[in-house]
């Protein structure tokens, strides 16, 4: 079925054995994840939901000194109308295409105002991200505006009932991708494009992986200007997959080499934080209805653009190993000297 | 000219007002369509996402109303026939390019599922509180033309109408749908073709050296033509003459805005469209427009069984707005009630058409459900009494 199973000479799983155990797991006993809680019981998210799961994470990892900025998406939903509303910290819901400039502007009057103590976190799903937001993400990261901003991925509009975004991988159905014409393109690589805005830090993570996440929001945090961290979460109605393989969906995401954990500080500087096992890919398609129409030639395909994908990555750390350190101005915010710490 | 049958799904449907939308335009021979989800209307690109490829035609979805917005006008220049599809917060991003349209008269329909507002307001529920951005939002002087349906018969139905005025007229029409109308399932009956009229675009019969984009042969509507054939135009959203060119005077911005303007006003006796009951013998008039029209003939017929003499004028082209039909209803009405999904938008209309002669009493709703036929008949009722 795989060669890369042969190759790597990795257990092979067979049917009927849950994946997730195959898989090169985090250590569960060594979860460095804090145990405040900022986000209650009572939300709206679907049973499963993976931006429910990934707030989470993120808000033990920020603390209660952090202000959300939330545009259109699920979580202006999943967050909960009166009295369910989830989260402990103050909630600044905006429109749609909007979520970094009005980070950018919170942001703005705390500093006239010397508090430099709050955290501001523009929370928004991939449309509003890759998509309609993204000129606004685009000016805040030039501008090297201070805000933290997390796109959790779903992968498509889910909000509006599951319609293409440029997230949306190749091969998939959306209701505006029907199985007879499934998305065509590849997915938008949104880290690398806001890798050449020269912002100071970018990273990837995973709801599977959450004291990778944790991590890399407190890095951003201790970090002044500009951060974007990319989370892939599941989606169940969205995917099509069962309630019970959210964390699985999500740990295969990662595992398979889809969606690689890495950071990027100073535009050069590459990290590849989990080496995946490389599952074979067509273990995650199979698990989710969007991708049921595939042939075995566009999984090949896939399997391809993963690898190809790789590649690539793994050049750019060589690259970045190998380039001298960016001059002063190259990067914003990046004072001389403050890299090499 | 009849319709393209390869657009016309004939027959008899149990269909939402979305998708009957979206039969309307194929059948009207729209053949571009972009779009960007949103609730209430995110069902309609839904439907052509599947359907246009099927007669030819090609859906985009966009990465945001901006370029919806715009990619329909890039279409037109390339000969097609067009249209988009929102609801509040995407009309709102809209807005620039709908004065664009307004200036290059380039035809095409804007698809509004009106929801509660302002700002994302309530998506998922009804109200009629666009009209005056529709009318207004783009800034300087324009008049567009706007049609609200009742019912996925009358999506079906007046969406071919709007089509056809665009052409006509060359002006961005409105299709001022709203929640319930979009999201309510009834029966639709689809017509064969050769009962569909179109108005197909009207290219020029002159030769490229002849050609000046904006003359207008008498009739304030120019002829067209598609880039790409041979003609030599320049589109602009400058102030132009009827070479197209760019032209910074006063008098260029005077002829030309004056035309724009004349074109809907001076013609606005063929886009009536109001639809009367009653109204002959009637001391009260209610006037209504899309769903509230349905709520407001239940109370019309519930009053007139108790025999007072309540007629109802139902605004089916909205904008331009009928003001002379309304001036004289006002002859003989002593009062008009104007009952709409919005704190009173249109009824400022009828004040100005009625300019004193009759009582206008407005029944607001701030949206979120349609009004109680009861509340609209206690208000004929007290006007009666
Ligand atoms: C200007 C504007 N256009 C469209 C919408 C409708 N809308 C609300 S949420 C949403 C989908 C959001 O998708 P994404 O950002 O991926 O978040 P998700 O719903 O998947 O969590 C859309 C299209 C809107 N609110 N505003
Ligand atoms: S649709 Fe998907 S992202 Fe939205 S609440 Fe449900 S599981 Fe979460
Ligand atoms: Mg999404």
């Amino acid at each position: 079925m795989c060669c890369r199973w042969a190759k790597k000479n990795l257990p092979r799983p067979s049917r009927g054995v849950d994946l997730a155990d195959n898989l090169v797991a985090y250590d569960a006993r060594n979860l460095q994840i804090p145990d405040r809680e900022l986000m209650r019981s009572g939300h709206l998210a679907c049973p499963g939901c993976g931006a429910a799961i990934g707030m989470r994470q993120a808000l033990k990892a920020l603390g209660p000194d952090t202000i959300v900025v939330i545009p259109a998406c699920c979580w202006a939903v999943i967050n909960g109308p009166y009295p369910y509303h989830s989260l402990e910290v103050p909630v600044i819901q905006v429109a749609f295409e909007t979520a970094a400039i009005s980070a950018a502007g919170i942001r703005a009057a705390l500093e006239i105002q010397g508090r430099n103590d709050v955290t501001v976190m523009a929370w928004a799903g991939d449309g509003g991200t890759f998509d309609i937001g993204f000129q606004s993400l685009s000016g805040a990261v030039e501008r090297n505006d201070d805000i933290i901003y997390v796109c959790y991925d779903n992968e498509a509009y889910m909000n509006t009932g599951i319609q293409r975004s440029s997230a949306t991988p190749y091969g998939a159905w959306t209701t505006t991708t029907p199985t007879d014409s499934p998305k065509a393109e590849p997915k938008k690589n949104i880290v690398e494009i806001l890798v050449e805005h020269r912002i100071q830090y970018a990273a990837t993570a995973c709801i599977s992986h959450p004291e990778d996440f944790i991590r890399k929001l407190q890095t951003a945090k201790s970090i002044r200007g500009a951060k974007f961290i990319h989370l892939w979460i599941s989606c169940l109605p969205g995917h099509k997959v069962e309630e019970r393989f959210s964390i699985k969906l999500a740990r295969l995401a990662v595992e398979t080499g889809v969606f690689p954990l890495y950071e990027v500080h100073s535009g050069t500087r590459y990290t590849i934080n989990h080496e995946p096992t490389f599952v074979d890919v067509a273990e995650y398609l199979k698990l989710q209805g969007r991708f049921r129409h595939l042939q075995e030639a566009d999984i090949d395909r896939i399997r391809h653009n993963i690898e190809w994908e790789w590649q690539r990555l793994r050049l750019k750390v060589e690259m970045g190993r190998r380039l001298p350190l960016p001059p002063v101005g190259a990067i914003a915010g990046v004072q001389p000297g403050r890299f090499e710490s | 000219m009849k319709a393209d049958p390869s657009g016309v799904l004939v027959g008899t449907h149990f269909i939402d007002g979305d998708h009957a939308a979206c039969e309307g335009a194929l059948a009207a021979g729209c053949r571009f369509v972009a779009g960007y989800p949103i609730t209430p209307s995110t069902e309609v690109v839904e439907r052509f996402a599947a359907r246009i490829p099927l007669v030819g035609g090609v859906f985009i979805q966009l990465e945001d109303e901006i370029a919806s917005s715009i990619a329909i006008q890039g279409a037109v220049w390339g000969g097609k026939k067009v249209m988009t599809v929102t609801s509040g917060p995407g009309l709102s991003l809209m807005m620039e390019h709908i004065g664009l349209a307004a200036i290059t008269e380039c035809p095409c329909v804007f698809v509004d599922v009106q929801r509660g507002g302002p700002s994302t307001g309530l998506p998922t529920l009804p109200a009629q509180a666009d009209m005056m951005q529709v009318k207004w939002g783009s800034h300087g002087d324009y008049e567009p033309i706007a049609l609200s349906p009742n019912s996925p018969q009358e999506c079906f139905d007046l969406m071919i109408k709007a089509f056809n005025l665009a052409e006509m007229y060359r002006v961005p029409v409105f299709f001022m749908m709203d929640e319930v109308v979009g999201h309510m399932t009834e029966r639709v009956v689809i017509p064969p073709a050769d009962q569909i009229e179109v108005v197909e675009r009207r290219w020029t019969a002159k030769k490229p050296a002849e050609y000046r984009p904006y003359e207008t042969n008498g009739n304030m509507v120019p002829d067209m033509v598609k880039a790409g054939d041979g003609y030599r135009i320049h589109i602009t959203g400058l102030t132009h003459d009827e070479r197209g060119y760019p032209s910074m005077t006063p008098a260029t911005q005077d002829k030309l805005v004056r035309r724009l303007l004349n074109k809907i006003r001076l013609n606005a006796d063929k886009l009536l469209d109001v639809r009367e009951e009653h109204t002959e013998d009637a001391d009260v008039t209610v006037i209504s427009f899309g769903i509230t029209s349905r709520v407001a003939t239940a109370a019309v017929d519930d009053a007139r069984a108790q025999g007072l003499k309540v007629g109802h004028a139902r605004l089916v082209i909205t904008w331009p707005f009928p003001a002379a039909r309304i001036a004289a209803l006002a002859e003989r009405t002593k009062v008009f009630l104007v009952p709409e999904l919005n704190m009173g938008q249109m009824v400022q209309e009828v004040e100005r058409a009625v300019a004193g002669r009759a009582k206008v009493v407005s029944i607001p709703h701030a949206g979120g459900t349609v009004h109680e036929p009861e509340t609209i008949l206690a208000k004929i009722m007290e006007a009666a009494r």
